[in-house]
């Protein structure tokens, strides 16, 4: 018996979610390769310098947006469902959010790939931010509105299970992936707030030509309210996979139950205040609150260094489980040679040095040597490119066999996968670090200049083109091989009664040891509120009062 | 709860680092100078025909102003004016204060390879103060999407020696 068995219901939509996931992982990720290929001057042919700025929107809406909302979305269905050991309350309400996100999906993707029909006038080469003055069509902003109201459906469902699992459990204290679950998506909701109101109060109206200006800097904070926060609703689920599942794959146990929970209350408290540090460079809001978000920004990595140590330690729980000795030589104890193992903890080491130049980024008056130059993107393909999306690949080799009680096939494959990337990422990324210390922006089809050169700090600049490059191509082969995999397992895997040993044991030290505040739910939402009020009141209060729409700019379409 | 002597510590030394980490931004601005853009003033982007940016250049501050040299430059689809079609040019050992601002969409101004990097935001005019220490040609380029020809727009800053300065190029 497997999850496919026990809770049919909830494994259908979990792998319909996953599906679209895997769907939007391989267009995204070929729009990545065509745009590596294009920017280092590799292959300037495949698309014109125009259509790079289409494409761009595809890979971060795609990849961004679409595939990790969707993974994420099924990962959370598993683990709610297999945590409180019961399904949806109501398989009509759970299939409307999934259609609801997919509509909005469906809308926003032909927005984007009207781009590259000639003469279309459906377009949206606005790049995921969106930033006005420049306008999309209004079926991108629609789309993105619908996507963000289904995963808010999706969240009350899960909820919803909770609610009525406690009415039979009124004494338990919450299972730790449905707690890990609930208190992802209430940051979800207090971020999303943000960018709810940017589309759904200024830019839908703005793009339907019911007001013919905007003030650009109002929708731009209000993406950044969303817009770093955003980024722990990627990460988070991954972190619910390395306390809750990676334990169990390196032969162990959880270290600590009550510090895993300590960790997501942190992240709901801290995550929203902190999008003023995506504004450094922005005039128009004043240094002080740059100065708050900075402090929160840093505060958070506390949490992120408590899970190193949790996971660390439970790791070497799980190795020396296996016989592993000493200080460090436990460490060639680990199931290297399993790919799901190998790719979460090849994500974990990779998240390390994405947390390393994300303190860079996160200190302001340093931040301005790199704000907007490739390093940017550098990064964030370690944080959510590596530790997110490699987490995702490799826990999908373990989840995708319980959802289709079928076992997973080429192993082989399935194991260079993680590896590979590993190594691709390596190559692409330490390459655009480097080329944002010597300047080179981000988001440009042809980072080559008339009137100037670049001069590399390490390395020469055509080295850097070349790692990138390569990288990049090596990360599609990498890609190819995942959906291969999961292509071949899922319709053609072997049926079995066991997939995978999919027995999760308890942690060493439970949720019994765990104060019981840290269940308070409501203490935690209302000081997240609080701390959100202090930051953004009174910037968002004067940037409305002189005009929802002014200082206005006239409208722009791409 | 029980918290393992090794977590305890690990939780002090993280603490001590993002202290430290604080503390860096904070001695930077206070010993160094080294500053972020703030909220300086908002303009109309429909009405620049009537501010300073109507004439973009580089001026003689007024008398009794704590800076020698203020620059307006607009930002424009896909151009720096001025920067483009000719560099913008200051000179060293003197207090310069750049201003900033766009009538269409978001840009960036990067003087490449130094921390002299803003976003260009309509409506709002970024403002900083700086000096150069001696006479060298930087490139200068849009580090914010701004269109299908965004990767074209690039320019130049030239510092050129106190002494070789030549005011009757000023904007008056």
């Amino acid at each position: 018996m497997t999850f496919i068995d026990n809770y049919p219901k909830s494994a259908k939509i979990a792998k319909a979610n996953f599906l679209v996931a895997f769907i939007a992982l391989a267009i995204g990720g070929l729009f990545g390769l065509i745009q590596a290929l294009h920017r280092t001057g590799w292959a300037r042919n495949i698309i014109s310098s125009a259509e790079y700025y289409t494409m761009l929107t595809g890979h971060g809406v795609l990849l961004a947006l679409v595939f990790t909302t969707f993974f994420i979305a099924g990962l959370f269905v598993w683990g709610v469902t297999r945590s409180l050991d019961r399904e949806p309350e109501n398989m009509a309400f759970s299939w409307s959010w999934f259609w609801i996100m997919l509509i909005g999906t469906l809308m926003a993707t032909v927005a984007i790939l009207g781009g590259f029909v000639e003469g279309s006038s459906i377009r949206a080469a606005v790049l995921y931010t969106f930033y006005p003055p420049m306008q999309a069509h209004p079926l991108f902003y629609i789309g993105a509105a619908l996507l963000i109201i289904g995963s808010w459906m999706a969240g009350a469902d899960w909820f919803r299970s909770y609610l009525a699992w406690r009415k039979e459990h009124p004494d338990e204290r919450i299972p730790l992936q449905t707690y890990m679950t609930l208190f992802t998506m209430l940051m979800w909701y207090v971020c999303t707030v943000g960018v709810a109101l940017e589309v759904v109060v200024l830019l839908i109206p703005w793009s339907l030509g019911w007001v013919n200006q905007i003030d650009p800097l109002l929708p731009r904070t209000l993406f950044w309210y969303f817009g770093h926060a955003v980024v722990y609703f990627w990460l988070l689920p991954a972190y619910f996979v390395w306390y809750s599942i990676l334990p169990k794959l390196s032969g162990g146990r959880l270290f600590s139950d009550s510090m895993a929970r300590i960790v997501f209350i942190i992240f709901l408290i801290l995550s929203t205040p902190v999008g003023y540090h995506h504004q450094y460079a922005d005039p128009g809001i004043t240094v002080g609150f740059k100065f708050y978000a900075m402090a929160t920004t840093l505060l958070l990595l506390l949490p992120s260094l408590l899970t190193l140590f949790t996971v660390v330690a439970s790791m070497e729980h799980g190795a020396k489980q296996r016989g592993g000795k000493g200080y460090f030589a436990w460490l060639g104890k680990l199931p290297w040679g399993e790919p799901a193992f190998a790719g979460c903890a090849l994500a974990g080491i990779m998240f390390a040095a994405g947390g390393f130049s994300g303190i860079i980024n996160a200190a302001m008056n340093i931040n301005i040597l790199v704000h907007n130059t490739i390093w940017v993107p550098g990064h964030f393909h370690l944080t959510v490119g590596t530790a997110v999306a490699l987490t995702f690949m490799a826990i999908s080799y373990w989840l995708v066999p319980q959802l289709t009680g079928r076992k997973l096939k080429n192993k082989t494959l399935a194991l260079i996968q993680p590896y590979l990337w590993f190594l691709g990422m390596t190559l692409m990324s330490n390459a655009m670090h480097r080329g944002g210390l010597a300047g080179i922006p981000r988001r440009t089809a042809e980072p080559n200049y008339s009137q100037f050169d670049f001069e590399a700090v390490f390395g020469t600049i055509s080295e850097i083109k070349w790692q990138i490059a390569i990288g990049g191509i090596l990360l599609t082969v990498s890609l190819v091989f995942f959906l291969w995999v999961i292509f071949n397992s899922w319709f053609r895997g072997e049926r079995a009664d066991k997939p995978v040993d999919d027995f999760i044991p308890a942690a060493l030290s439970g949720p019994e040891h765990a104060p019981k505040i840290l269940d308070n739910i409501k203490l935690w939402v209302l000081l997240a509120i609080a701390l959100v009020l202090i930051a953004y009141s009174v910037p968002l209060a004067e940037m409305v009062m002189d005009g929802l729409f002014s200082p206005g700019a006239p409208t722009i379409p791409v | 709860m029980h918290i393992h002597r090794f977590e305890r510590f690990w939780i002090g030394v993280s603490l001590v680092a993002i202290a430290i980490f604080i503390a860096t931004v904070v001695i930077g601005f206070s010993v160094y100078d080294l500053r972020v853009i703030g909220a300086e003033k908002t303009v109309d982007p429909q009405n620049l025909q009537e501010t300073k940016f109507a004439d973009p250049g580089v001026r003689k501050a007024e008398p009794g102003s704590e800076v020698d040299y203020e620059v307006y430059v607009m930002s424009r689809q896909f151009m720096f004016n001025p920067g483009t079609a000719e560099p913008i040019t200051v000179p060293t050992d003197a207090k310069i204060r750049f201003h900033i601002t766009s009538p269409d969409v978001l840009h960036g101004f990067e003087v490449v390879g130094t921390n002299l990097n803003t976003m260009v935001i309509p409506g709002q005019v970024a403002t900083f103060t700086t000096r150069f220490d001696t006479p060298k040609t930087y490139g200068l380029l849009c580090n914010e999407y701004c269109g299908a020809a965004h990767h074209v727009m690039e320019g130049r800053l030239k510092v050129v020696s106190k002494s070789q300065f030549n005011e009757k190029q000023l904007v008056q």
